[in-house]
């Protein structure tokens, strides 16, 4: 079964360092300095604090399915979900590399990074 | 300041059209307007606030007042939120009428992604690649129908929802689309029909999501002593809510709605609670988009959604909680994919004793109108309204 090409993300200025992270095989979460709270989607505006001191960690790219569906109507189908990774966030994904079927809310998934079109890397998560 | 009181709806207008092939998106607006101005017995040169959302073309107010002529307009409002749009503008009209902004606002809301083709719900959602989330979303190909169906999965998870209750809404409605004579559809539906339908995202299946049409729609929203002079009943506005709900940094929580912030605003304005509602328009863009509104705007307790819904307790006449009487969007329309408005129209049809007489609530005194914009959980914009008879 062939699976579902992802699209280039389309980047920004704010955002280029997490990708080329990724094309490093490493997922880095932001984390707000005043706070020491890590949040999730990458930018460089503390959400919790409107501060620009916000610093990178890097993740241990595990954690578990927060939710996913399957796409039945799309060709080929894809799986996609939230999962909630060890370090406290929640983020959306693909799950790559698995039977789609067995696929469970609260399963213990790890990341891979996944070519999109154009080569930049991607996360994903497979069952770990 | 409160608004409790100071505003009516005068004038509704539901485009009976479900596929407008020959007609642009303007002349619907426009077709629309016409209609609520009739029924209230007012005309354009009465029109002095205009509020419009997404789905109005070009620059909103500034292209569709010239088009429609509205000669005297001081006061706009082009929020966006969404399908959750018109049921805020009910509270910002009422706002503006209570400092005395205006005294006659019209809201309008066309659409034709049917004509159009438009993949509503299959095609990812791309709200722009500026926008700073969509970078780290849009690449897994979420969809309307997906994002809905991964709420209704850990719903399930949590509370132990199933497909049967969940379909108990899409049956409950069909129930209410058999007597109305433009709904898209008409036919009776039963529980084993909505979850031996097609899985389309798991776990939704095809008579889980609400229909795709074209249409549109319109109201005035007016000043007490325009009301007055009126011969047409016009109903109270009494409370109104709005909040976003989104993504939270992070702490993501697909299991309830800003429905929970935005039914609390309006219930406490209104100065009433969920158990003295008559009758409810609760957004139905999925049978799972109901169910969390419910739960959220306080019908029952967290969680017992799947209960409460079941065994026809949403049917008028025989529920406790008689929802959506035209049908709604899972059977009746959805123009533009917005379904806010209509949400508010059936609610002024049943304060005014006007619903379908198969439907119609008896002694309606206190009706909701719940409207839920974007995507549920993540970036939704959620409005309630909270309307009464003249006298309530």
């Amino acid at each position: 079964m062939s699976a579902r090409k992802i699209p280039t993300p389309p980047t920004n200025v704010e955002a280029q360092d997490f990708w080329d992270a990724c094309n490093e095989g490493k997922l880095m979460l932001p984390r707000c300095a005043d706070t020491g709270k890590v949040f999730w989607y990458p930018r460089k505006v503390s959400p919790f604090t409107l501060s620009g001191n916000v610093e990178t960690v890097e993740a241990a790219g595990t954690g578990e399915i927060y939710t996913y569906s399957i796409m039945r109507r799309s060709d080929p189908q894809y799986a996609i979900g939230y999962v909630r990774l060890d370090e406290g966030v929640t983020m959306m994904t693909n799950f790559v590399d698995c039977d789609f079927e067995s696929l469970a809310v609260g399963m213990r998934v790890k990341v891979v990074f996944v070519e999109a079109e154009g080569g930049q890397k991607v996360p994903c998560f497979t069952p770990a | 300041m409160h608004t409790r009181g100071k505003a009516f709806i005068a004038g509704i207008f539901e485009h009976p059209t479900r596929k407008a092939v020959d007609k642009s998106v303007a002349q619907l607006h426009a077709e629309s307007a016409k209609g609520a101005l009739d029924d209230a017995g007012l005309s354009i040169e009465d029109v002095d606030a205009y509020y419009c959302a997404g789905d109005a073309p070009g620059l909103g107010p500034l292209s569709m007042v010239e088009y429609m002529g509205l000669k005297n307009v001081r006061h706009m409002d082009a929020t966006d939120v969404g399908g959750s749009s018109y049921v805020l503008h009910v509270g910002h009209a009422a706002q503006a009428i209570a400092a005395g902004k205006c005294k006659v606002a019209l809201i309008t809301l066309a659409g034709r992604p049917r004509s159009e083709g438009m993949a509503t719900g299959t095609a990812p959602r791309n709200y722009g690649d500026a926008s700073p989330d969509v970078p780290f979303e849009f690449i897994y190909g979420p969809t309307v129908v997906n994002m809905y169906a991964m709420a209704a999965r850990r719903h399930m998870h949590e509370f132990g929802t199933t497909g049967e209750q969940l379909a108990w809404i899409k049956v409950a409605a069909s129930h209410h689309a058999q007597h109305n004579e433009h709904a898209m559809l008409r036919k009776v539906v039963t529980v084993d029909e909505v979850v031996d339908s097609p899985m389309i995202a798991d776990p939704l299946h095809r008579l889980d999501c609400c229909v795709i049409s074209d249409g549109g729609g319109a109201f005035l929203v007016v000043a007490p002593e325009v009301a007055a002079s009126l011969k047409r009943d016009c109903v109270k506005v009494l409370g109104c809510g709005e909040a976003p709900k989104n993504l939270m940094s992070g702490q993501v929580d697909l299991t309830y709605t800003g429905a929970r912030w935005s039914g609390a605003q309006a219930f406490e304005e209104a100065g009433i609670a969920p158990g003295d509602i008559d009758y409810a328009s609760i957004y139905d863009s999925f049978t799972i988009t109901v169910l969390e509104t419910i739960e959220d705007l306080g019908f029952c307790e967290k969680g017992k959604g799947g209960a409460f819904v079941s065994d026809g307790n949403l049917i008028a006449g025989s529920g406790k909680l008689p929802f959506n009487t035209d049908g709604g969007g899972l059977c009746n329309n959805h123009p533009m994919n917005r379904g806010g408005l209509t949400k508010v129209l059936e609610a002024v049809r049943q304060l005014r004793d006007e619903a379908h007489p198969a439907v119609q609530v008896k002694d309606c005194r206190l009706a909701l109108a719940h409207g839920t914009g974007g995507s549920i959980g993540t970036r939704m914009g959620s409005s309630t309204t909270i309307l009464g008879r003249a006298d309530a």
